[in-house]
């Protein structure tokens, strides 16, 4: 303040510990990023250290900027008796998501292309298909979903604890530091840079890096629980708090590599053989259980009941769906190796907890479809209600439909094929991607104190649009993957294969490219949302803070 | 505790007259609903089922085993009776192709379409790849369907190249290749060298005059396995030059680099690969392809 005439009457302004912290840490890793970068064994890897060196520079000025700017008193954690949240972590973050949620639905156009017609790969090693689909699966599970999760985390622990989120710089090295990573993780791919294991292809130095931002995110979200004023912690912070330790402990185990050298982006597992495989699905399908399902369900019970204005249909079935959930869960990973060199009682228990697997999943959908009863009539003139029961109704079927395909019998049809993807996709973009669209609906007016989005009208176009695209996709890959699946075991009287391999992927064409028509309908349902998005942060009408029904913050968000 | 909203009033929700459990975050309440029977009891059903098949099956991990379950089934036996039935399956099949001579295959409807059948599918998850799945080739692969054979196009020397393969570390398989003349010859040579092989094949008029030189260079060092008349002999595997059918393509481009860096195309033994009654269907296929003499 330039203007303030008594200096006295102020406060000693000084750097809180955490900013020394930070600034001592961006300096120290800018010149290990420098150092790293003259003596890389590979351009890529330069390429990253000067990306890292430069993200550390800006980000010692930006905290030294935002110390010269900001007052003495950090912001306080209650205004007039009322809780101060602290909004604008959650703004940045939901914007990114919807920004990474069109990157990664278009990649998935251009490799659904790609399958179709070969010709999309323009012999470009970058944009070939075996670099672009990790970039897909990383952009919308992690880029996209782990926005969004990251978003609603922070926004729903805050109002259900009555607490400002804890930390002051530690939020913002959340959001900004994760979705750092996700620039590594996905140049990384494009420029060749992988460790070649499923949903964790980034290397060593983005995985360590990784670590420290959630171990972070795991501290902001606990202190906050930590200082709540609420009496319990609502059902949803079980979810969130679950997912957020669980995926630590999972990045942990899969990527315990050995680097090359510090100059070298390539790293050795320390797993071999099997036991890499089985720590491999233990991560790859737990990403599944923990990030895709134990994390939305936790949108899923704050959003829905909020929106409804109805309460949660049963206490005690979230408690019980809740533990019985992540206890079977952690177990169900060898399901994805049926008949390998895996052990068959390891077969056994990924296959029967799977099974076991099915009502606690089915736990959640009840749950949310319930909550609905006293207000059924909203599906008919609220489409941000009929997206998120649609999303819950995909789940539903997701979730019976993977422990029936980890029975082996199934399995033995379905491994290997579309139907995979298929299931994949029901999950995806029925479960994951509805409940973030009807999140992101909710959030944006709340956020920005608007009375409601923009255009319902859009909101009602975005669903037809998408969910017509969401039948395409996944009948055309049922189809695909049960055709797959029969023409590969198919004998003829004599004894000899019936097709041979290039057969059946001939078969595949025109399945393929009804897969990519839908995947372009989800695209322009997601272009339309962003709009929409846009659109009600610069025009919708304004909401009086006084009388904002959800999205009240008494302080202005930074 | 007592707040506001844990008074005895709000502790039931209006609309469905259910009671809450009390308590209330940003306006969410729950209701104190127990848990639905039907999920209970399929919870139950699921969780005596995965008991069941531990019992039977192979499941939990003991020291240095796992219980084996009352079935005795494991994935290893059951692969081997698989493939058991499988050879039983085929086993006539297999001893009539065995036993009979390719000629006697090819004479005898049924067989030939025993053999054809096989063959079909054995090329195609094994040849096409390199041969394409009609055998019509590619550069560098050879069009099974014409007439013009490296390597010979009778059914003995059809099985023969498939069995012990090309240049693929087979003793009994077709050795030597194409040399490498860069050193021996200057760029100008290797120009007209090439001009002389295209007017072999018509594709430029005999009186050219880099043909006309070339054709000196060519005596001197492509004739003795090409031969005097450039129509290739069958026993090194040499290309007839003259038929206009090309194996790495006919332009003047591409075969100044034959000629500079030589060519050695690989095919892989596939006698240790596929059991003799396969390679025996796969001869009879690729010789009915069109091509076979």
């Amino acid at each position: 303040m330039p203007t303030a005439p008594a200096p006295t009457t102020l406060p000693r302004k000084s750097m809180t510990n955490g900013e020394m912290l930070l600034l001592v840490v961006f300096a120290l890793l800018a010149l290990l990023s420098i150092t790293v970068m003259a003596k890389a064994h590979t351009s890529a890897y330069a390429f990253h250290a000067f990306l890292f060196a430069a993200a550390s520079i800006a980000s010692v000025f930006a905290i030294g900027n935002r110390y010269m700017d900001r007052p003495a008193e950090l912001p306080p954690q209650t205004i007039d008796g009322l809780p101060n949240y602290n909004m604008g972590p959650v703004k940045v973050s939901t914007l990114l998501a919807v920004f990474w949620g069109i990157a990664g639905f278009l990649v998935g156009v251009i490799i659904a292309l790609q399958l179709a017609f070969p010709v999309f790969n323009f012999d470009l090693p970058w944009i070939s298909f075996g670099r672009l689909r990790p970039l897909h699966t990383s952009a919308v599970i992690f880029a996209f979903g782990g926005n969004v999760l990251i978003a609603t985390s922070f926004y729903v622990v805050q109002r259900t604890c009555r607490a400002r989120l804890a930390g002051d710089l530690a939020p913002w090295f959340v959001i900004l530091g994760y979705n750092f990573f996700i620039v590594i993780a996905g140049t990384g791919y494009l420029l060749g840079i992988t460790q070649g294991k499923e949903y964790a292809e980034p290397e060593w130095y983005s995985d360590l890096f990784l670590t420290v931002v959630w171990v972070t995110y795991f501290l902001v979200f606990l202190l906050t629980i930590l200082k709540r004023k609420e009496p319990h912690i609502y059902v949803a912070n079980w979810f969130y708090l679950a997912f957020i330790v669980t995926i630590a402990v999972l990045h942990l185990g899969n990527n315990a590599t050995v680097p090359v050298s510090l100059f070298s982006p390539h790293s050795y597992i320390v797993w071999s053989g099997v036991q890499d495989a089985m720590v491999q699905w233990w991560y790859g399908h737990n990403a599944v259980g923990f990030f895709l399902t134990a994390g939305f369900l936790a949108l899923m019970y704050y959003f829905i009941p909020k929106r409804a204005e109805r309460p949660v249909y049963s206490y005690r079935l979230s408690i019980v769906h809740f533990w019985a959930l992540i206890f079977l869960y952690i177990w169900a990973g060898p399901h994805h190796l049926h008949y390998t060199a895996l052990p068959d009682w390891a077969q056994t228990l990924g296959m029967t907890f799977s099974i076991m697997l099915w009502m606690p999943s089915w736990g959640g959908m009840i749950n949310g479809l319930m909550t609905l009863s006293g207000a059924w009539d909203k599906l008919r003139t609220d489409p941000v209600i009929r997206m998120m029961v649609v999303s819950v109704a995909f789940y539903g079927m997701a979730t019976f439909e993977g422990p029936m395909m980890s029975v082996k019998a199934v399995n033995s049809l379905s491994h290997y094929t579309e139907w995979g993807i298929g299931h994949v996709h029901s999950g995806a973009l029925g479960w994951v991607a509805y409940i973030s669209f009807g999140a992101i609906y909710c959030l944006v007016p709340w956020l920005w104190h608007k009375k409601e989005m923009y255009s319902v009208k859009a909101i009602n176009w975005h669903f037809w649009i998408s969910t017509l695209g969401i039948v395409l996709y996944i009948c055309a890959m049922w189809v695909a993957g049960i055709l797959q699946g029969l023409m590969w075991r198919a004998y003829t009287a004599l004894g000899f294969l019936e097709y041979s391999f290039i057969e059946s992927v001939e078969a595949m064409h025109p399945l393929y490219v009804i897969r990519a028509l839908g995947g372009i309908l989800f695209l322009v349902g997601a272009l339309i949302m962003a709009w929409n998005v846009v659109m009600t942060i610069r025009k919708a009408e304004p909401v009086a803070a006084a009388e904002t029904p959800a999205g009240l913050t008494l302080a202005p968000a930074e | 505790m007592s707040t506001a909203h844990e008074s005895h009033d709000t502790d039931v929700d209006a609309k469905s007259g259910k009671t809450t459990t009390g308590h209330e975050w940003d306006g969410i309440r729950e209701l104190n609903n127990p848990l639905p029977r039907w999920w209970l009891w399929s919870f139950y059903a699921c969780i005596v089922w995965a008991v069941g098949y531990w019992i039977l099956y192979p499941a939990w991990p003991l020291v240095s085993s796992a219980t084996p379950g009352l079935l005795g089934w494991n994935s290893r036996t059951a692969v081997q009776e698989q493939l058991t039935d499988l050879a039983a399956l085929r086993a006539a099949s297999s001893a009539r192709l065995n036993t009979a001579s390719l000629e006697e295959i090819e004479r005898s409807p049924d067989l030939l379409s025993l053999a054809r059948a096989e063959g079909r599918v054995a090329f195609a998850d094994n040849c096409a790849p390199c041969h394409g799945a009609g055998g019509g080739g590619a550069k560098g692969f050879p069009n099974l369907n014409d007439d013009d054979w490296l390597w010979g196009g009778t059914l003995a020397q059809i099985q023969a190249t498939i069995a012990h393969g090309i240049r693929a570390g087979d003793d009994e398989g077709h050795q030597g290749n194409m040399t490498p003349f860069a050193g021996v010859l200057s760029r100008a040579q290797i120009s007209d060298t090439a001009d002389y092989v295209r007017s072999l094949a018509g594709l430029v008029p005999a009186t050219d005059p880099g043909a006309q030189r070339g054709a000196v260079v060519f005596k001197a060092n492509c004739a003795v396995c090409h031969g005097e008349d450039g129509k290739g002999k069958l026993e090194l595997g040499s290309k007839n030059l003259t038929d206009n059918i090309w194996l790495y393509g006919g332009d003047k481009a591409t075969i100044m680099q034959t000629i500079a860096l030589g060519r050695g195309g690989v095919m892989p033994a596939w006698g240790t690969r596929l059991p003799a009654s396969t390679i025996k269907a796969l001869t009879v296929y690729v010789h009915t392809l069109g091509g076979g003499q």
